[in-house]
């Protein structure tokens, strides 16, 4: 068959408008996921809060009523407490819940993860966090003066073998 | 409505790159292969670039680096390969879909390829994300952030996966060598079902013409000295990511889940792979009889197995104790009543006339017979001189609008289904002037294989051959698809303006063969 220029120049094209197509999209157009004038507080920690009841010593009786192999002297309810936190920025509560015990037995932990966007410079930042049985109040709580960069990404952070919130 | 448009945007675009390619490198009818290739591009690449990768979190971007830049000419060539025909490979899968969609290429029968072609696309996106990760830049920081949180939407982790990234003290290597385990793995799987979703095509192209297969290298590699792939600046879990040069093709997902909730995400993806996955039922296709054997007919020859484009014939050992080993046996499952086995069977004669013309297999509702019956009765009407018989494929060309006094038109299902002994019978019988043959454009066959067969058992190259005494002058053939109309009918006309100053076919003169003897016709 005889070269047909014009199939060439069309081959050409057509290569031409593949290598354009793949290589523009597969790095373009740029995307902006956080905007680069704020900073970002990032909360989130996993904690278990004490058991709902507390144990409870059986009697005797309950205790012949159990299964030989299922006996035991003290009756322990496996459903935990739920944790309150709060996390207050310049005197605003920034976020406040209270975070249920995950599980279909609600015996593990609360978790929480989550961001917020916020205008860089100097603040004071409060975290409290509630992990026994009072009705009120907190049982842990950090404040501090904290600077933020633009971009920064501050973690709040609750670790009870670590002594309560970290900040970093 | 929308899948004819599509139908016929795709005929406007193929006819152009037939002409630009030819039909025989037209990148439009090979789709699938290109994948496959854009693949074994993708693993090639990806072993020479995890020779050189450490797969540690701590150093996996100096490595990445070293490879871009200290060996840009090896490295850096196959990491831009790498990406680029990742890139290639999610178009040329998304334009088959289309493409198989738009052409009804995908219902009845034909599920399969499609059903199991949907998870595929899911091992695509993994394999491409999960790739990303490795390189811990800013866009694999973007990248591990977001999806861990959107995972954990699901909420089905203990703890939440997003915490491994939390800052730079969470980073660990844990995750990150799942990721490396990931991308190596999920490609294995891959090709697994690859090689699943090709299972009901016989002669399923996996490789591209070696022109096609150079042309996109050697783009490809231009590509990837011009436009080399490059980093963000490392990683760093104590600053945000502001911006990401996203490939789109990839991560066009992550952007969405700044406007929606994760959850809902998810279940958008659900919600679209199920239906993807019930779209060849949706709505159901009304399939046409299966092929049919009649095994007093058949010799067990197995040519309808090698001609069969979709798998659906087998030959297993004879059952009716005729002296032959084998008979054919048909998978309804997988027929899709093409009609290509009727057309491959050596019994398929329509100048047998001592017997009812039954052949070895069939289909039901447009057989052999009633071929020839169509045939005789539309050759019968016609007058005048230079007499032709156009037979044309479903999907080819609208042949009925060229029918007149001088010009009969008969439809077959595909035009592998026409035995070569029709066009012997039309024109050594005197039946018409000429014949002319109009099909699908060449690769483009609806049945896959139909024109690529009739084609070659015309060219006396796979039987059942066209006999050598068949006058070829008089016989023209047009694969122009279903948009074909115009070149249709100057074909027709250049071959009647042929016809007239040879006259009618005389017959030369010569002793009847076994077979024909006692031919009333």
């Amino acid at each position: 068959m005889a070269i047909r220029p014009l199939a060439i120049v069309g081959q050409l094209v057509a290569y031409a408008a593949f290598m354009a197509v793949i290589g523009y999209f597969a790095a373009a157009p740029a995307y902006s996921p956080f905007p680069s004038d704020q900073a970002q507080i990032k909360l989130s920690f996993r904690h278990t809060g004490p058991p709902k009841v507390e144990c409870r010593r059986l009697t005797p009786e309950e205790i012949a009523k159990l299964a030989p192999n299922m006996r035991r002297a003290v009756d322990c309810p496996r459903e935990r407490l739920p944790i309150a936190v709060e996390v207050e920025l310049d005197g605003k509560i920034l976020y406040a819940a209270t975070l249920p015990p995950t599980g279909i037995w609600k015996d593990g932990s609360s978790k929480i993860y989550e961001t917020f966007a916020v205008l860089p410079g100097r603040h004071t930042l409060t975290a409290r966090l509630r992990d026994s049985r009072r009705a009120e109040g907190f049982d842990h709580t950090r404040r501090e003066e904290i600077e933020l960069r633009p971009r920064q990404n501050f973690v709040i952070e609750f670790r009870g073998d670590r002594g309560g919130f970290i900040f970093e | 409505m929308l899948k004819a448009i599509a139908h016929n945007l795709f005929e406007r675009l193929e006819r152009a790159f037939d002409y630009a390619f030819t039909p025989a490198w037209n990148p439009f009818h090979y789709l699938g292969a290109l994948g496959w290739y854009f693949f074994w591009i993708v693993l090639v690449s990806g072993i020479y670039l995890f020779i050189f990768f450490d797969t540690g979190i701590v150093h996996a971007y100096e490595a990445v680096e070293a490879i871009t830049h200290a060996q840009w000419y090896a490295g850096g060539v196959m990491r831009s390969l790498h990406r680029y025909a990742s890139d290639a490979l999610v178009v040329v899968v998304f334009v088959h879909i289309l493409r198989e969609w738009a052409k009804d290429r995908y219902r009845g029968a034909r599920w399969f390829a499609w059903f199991t072609g949907v998870p595929l696309l899911w091992f695509i996106y993994i394999c491409g994300i999960s790739g990303y990760w490795l390189v811990w830049d800013e866009l694999a920081q973007y990248i591990a952030v977001a999806t861990t949180e959107w995972l954990d939407t699901l909420g089905v982790f203990g703890e939440p996966l997003a915490r491994n990234f939390l800052n730079h003290n969470a980073l660990s290597d844990r995750f990150f060598t799942l990721m490396v385990f990931v991308h190596i793995l999920v490609p294995l799987l891959m090709l697994f079902l690859m090689w699943i979703h090709i299972q009901r095509n016989s002669h399923a192209l996996v490789n591209p013409p070696l022109g096609l297969a150079l042309g996109t290298l050697i783009t490809m590699t231009v590509m990837s000295l011009m436009h080399p792939a490059l980093s963000h600046p490392p990683a760093d879990l104590d600053r945000v990511v502001t911006t990401a040069n996203l490939d789109w093709y990839y991560l066009a997902v992550y952007p969405l889940l700044d406007v929606m909730p994760g959850r809902w995400l998810w279940a958008a993806l659900g919600i679209g792979t199920l239906l993807l996955l019930i779209t060849p039922w949706v709505p159901p296709l009304r399939r046409p009889p299966v092929a049919a054997v009649n095994l007093p007919n058949c010799n067990g020859c197995a040519r309808c197995v090698a001609d069969c484009p979709f798998n659906a014939i087998e030959m297993r050992a004879r059952t009716d104790g005729l002296p032959f080993e084998q008979e054919a046996v048909v998978d309804a499952g997988n027929c899709v009543a093409c009609g290509v086995c009727a057309g491959a069977c050596p019994t398929s004669t329509p100048f047998r006339r001592a017997s009812e013309l039954v052949p070895g297999i069939d289909l039901p509702d447009v057989s052999i017979a009633a071929l020839r019956e169509q045939t005789l009765a539309a050759c019968a009407k016609l007058a005048g001189e230079a007499r032709v018989l156009i037979y044309g494929c479903e999907h080819g060309p609208p042949i009925e609008q060229l029918a007149s006094e001088s010009v009969a038109t008969v439809r077959l299902r595909c035009s592998g289904q026409l035995p070569p002994a029709f066009i012997d019978f039309a024109l050594t019988r005197g039946h018409v002037d000429g014949v002319l043959i109009a099909g699908c454009r060449p690769g483009d066959c609806h049945y896959r294989l139909g024109g690529q067969w009739a084609r070659a058992r015309i060219a006396a190259t796979r039987d059942p051959q066209l006999r050598a005494r068949v006058p070829r002058e008089r016989l023209e053939l047009l694969w122009s698809g279903m948009s074909g109309l115009a070149k249709l009918e100057r074909t027709l006309a250049a071959l009647r303006a042929r016809l007239v100053p040879l006259g009618s076919y005389q017959r030369p003169h010569q002793p009847k063969t076994a077979q024909e003897s006692g031919n009333g016709n």
